[in-house]
């Protein structure tokens, strides 16, 4: 390969204390992609965002952002580096002592030279965006979850981001505001060119976006499929990822069959 | 920065009829250019007869959200008048971005009535507030007693398991910092004493200084002030987060009362661990006195047999009848707090504050209005 992978996770083991989550995860998120990180619930996938993110040190392994490592990274570099990122948690995490107006304007009086102005309007647009116009004066506990969550959204893209991760965006959201958060992540993909990784459970935004992914196994507790998932819904040779995909059931009795 | 420097200009749209109007883009619109507001272009367009807005964007060079935003004013000015704005002549990317934006109407908040400083300073405001404030702290009241009482009836929601964990953290854990305080002030107290009994030769009082000192009031006064300090504080933070966290909702939904659930072990854990903290204290309290006394000339043995003469049992009550109280006004003061706190984190700030500010007030007042009424009394 001649360009280094956005982001390249090599031989990543990650562990609480002696509790190991997952082992031994290799994957590459090209530049474009929307990549989602698939499994079951409690399987690590909060955990391995946490540790894409630097928050969490890997037990071992290495995580490389364009062929540079994260994780051997001095923190002056580190700060370069995910000021380049938007995030979203999986709660949230707008400042509940801040107006949703305050919390979107923040990363750009911190890190941009617009003027107030101009930050005003910009923060209007990000809101329009999400679809939450006009709720610039609410406090975070004002509004509903699925808008927190959303806003959210709009304070991850206010520095208009070249790696964007969600963690479960749109979990809580009716389906049409759903659609449109799908919607909008293409079109930032589109526009900015951005990257996408994100933690998802919903297929609908899976087969409409995702055009690549991991699946972790809460099992075996590594990683036991990646790429298209549509492709993997039609032809995964382990029978657990086909099964997530297509919302079925195990068969009674054997798992492993066919 | 170099590039183009961001403009627009109007021009009508030659056999398109009177009201079309072509908004040409042009230049660089991005970060550290001087992008024209729409205010500019509002003006421009003011008193014109606009049927449509139609959006060229042939000299645009590059673009960020600053010519995102101004899209969108437009957007917004073209609906409010309904004018027709066509956006075909954007960069497609740039049109779905608008078109995610638009697809959802913004939301009108509704008008907050302005309250001006010399309405929040009006006297029958600030009466009405402490009439609720009273009211919500009475109401609180009364829940804790039918609490107590279904407590006594055995039907209490009320983990001991609970009860014990706070126990342990208002006692073992408050020793070091209990033991510092009340060794200074009796320390203190001896000082202050000695310099001046010294004068009458009377430097051998020193000790019933102290020990009444210690045993009826500020023995008891610096461990509730400590503890308020400590624990209310805890109490207020953890209730308050437990309330951003919808928990208390979660409790109550259960069928449980916070309460009784909550606060009843937390104010039971306080009453039992204060008067024990209280007679460690007085004991420290009268070690640090000895300490001073030794340093200036009063033997040992003459301090001790003095104390001896001084400590009543009538001293100790009310030094305990007083750690009592004061347990239950500390907890009141730090559950409430946190029970009725706002759901930020500034929220929780401020009741944590709140709670060691309204405990210390209560512990004064209490304080004054028990010995008012033990001199009454005569209880000596
Ligand atoms: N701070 C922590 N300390 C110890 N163990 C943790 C910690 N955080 C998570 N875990 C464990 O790691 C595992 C994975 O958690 P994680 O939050 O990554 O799950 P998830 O895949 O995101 O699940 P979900 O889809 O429900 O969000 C869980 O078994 C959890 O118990
Ligand atoms: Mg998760």
């Amino acid at each position: 390969m001649s360009e280094p992978a956005v982001i390249e996770v090599q031989g990543l083991c990650m562990a609480f204390g002696s509790n190991v989550i997952q082992r031994d995860l290799d994957f590459r998120v090209e530049r474009g992609d929307i990549f989602v990180i698939m499994g079951g619930s409690g399987c690590g996938k909060s955990t391995l965002l946490r540790h894409l993110l630097g928050l969490l040190r890997p037990a071992s392994g290495d995580i490389l952002y364009s062929g540079e490592s994260f994780v051997r990274a001095s923190q002056d570099r580190r700060a370069a580096m995910r000021r380049r990122w938007g995030i979203t948690y999986q709660s949230g995490g707008l400042f509940s002592a801040m107006t949703l107006g305050q919390n979107i304007a923040l990363p750009l009086q911190l890190y941009t030279r617009y003027s107030a102005g101009e930050i005003r309007d910009i923060v209007d647009y990000k809101l329009s965006l999400v679809g939450l116009g006009g709720y610039q004066d609410y406090l975070p506990a004002q509004i509903s979850g699925g808008m927190r969550k959303r806003g959210a959204l709009a304070r991850a893209i206010a520095l208009d981001p070249e790696i964007l991760f969600f963690d479960e965006p749109s979990a809580g959201l009716d389906p049409i505001s759903s659609r449109l958060l799908d919607e909008l992540i293409l079109q930032l993909k589109e526009s900015l060119g951005a990257t996408v990784v994100m933690v998802t459970h919903e297929l609908d935004s899976i087969f409409a976006i995702a055009t690549n992914s991991v699946y972790l196994d809460a099992a075996s507790r590594t990683r036991i499929a990646g790429g298209d998932p549509r492709w993997l819904r039609d032809h995964s040779e382990q029978p657990v990822v086909r099964q997530f995909l297509s919302r079925e059931l195990a068969p009674a009795g054997d798992a492993q069959s066919e | 920065m170099t590039g183009n420097a961001p403009s627009f200009a109007i021009e009508a749209v030659a056999g398109e009829g009177e009201g079309a109007i072509a908004l040409q883009l042009a230049g660089d619109w991005v970060q550290g250019q001087t992008v024209p507001g729409f205010g500019a272009l509002r003006d421009q367009l003011a008193g014109r007869e606009l049927s449509q807005l139609q959006l060229q964007a042939d000299d645009l060079g590059d673009w960020d959200s600053l010519l995102m935003a101004f899209l969108l004013q437009c957007h917004n000015y073209c609906r409010e008048r309904e004018i027709d704005l066509d956006t075909h002549g954007l960069p497609a990317n740039a049109r779905q971005l608008l078109a995610v934006a638009t697809s959802v109407a913004p939301h009108q908040p509704p008008a907050r009535r302005q309250q001006h400083w010399w309405q929040a300073g009006n006297p029958l405001r600030v009466l009405r507030a402490v009439r609720g404030d009273l009211r919500e702290s009475l109401g609180f009241f009364g829940d804790i007693c039918i609490g107590l009482a279904r407590l006594c009836a055995g039907r209490a929601n009320t983990r001991w398991a609970d009860f014990r964990h706070f126990c342990y953290q208002a006692g073992p854990n408050a020793f070091a910092i209990i033991s510092l305080t009340s060794v200074l002030v009796g320390m203190i107290l001896a000082y202050l004493g000695a310099v001046q009994l010294q004068q009458f030769g009377a430097g051998v009082y020193v000790a019933d200084l102290v020990v009444i000192g210690m045993l009826r009031e500020m023995g008891v006064l610096m461990t509730a002030v400590v503890m308020a300090g400590r624990t209310g504080a805890a109490y207020a933070a953890q209730l308050g987060t437990m309330q951003t966290n919808d928990e208390i909702d979660a409790i109550t939904t259960l069928g449980v009362s916070p309460v009784e659930f909550l606060v009843l072990p937390r104010l039971l854990a306080l009453v039992v661990m204060m008067p024990l903290l209280v007679i460690y204290a007085n004991l420290l309290g009268m070690l640090g006195g000895a300490i001073v006394s030794g340093g200036l000339g009063i033997s040992m043995l003459q301090y001790i047999s003095q104390a001896q003469e001084a400590i009543a049992v009538s001293h100790i009550t009310v030094g305990l009848v007083k750690s009592v109280i004061f347990a239950v006004l500390i907890a009141i003061a730090g559950c409430r707090s946190g029970l009725y706190s706002g759901r930020s984190s500034a929220a929780v700030g401020q009741a944590a504050t709140e709670a060691v500010v309204t405990a210390l007030i209560y512990l004064i007042v209490a304080d004054a209005a028990i010995n008012i009424f033990f001199q009454h009394v005569e209880f000596w």
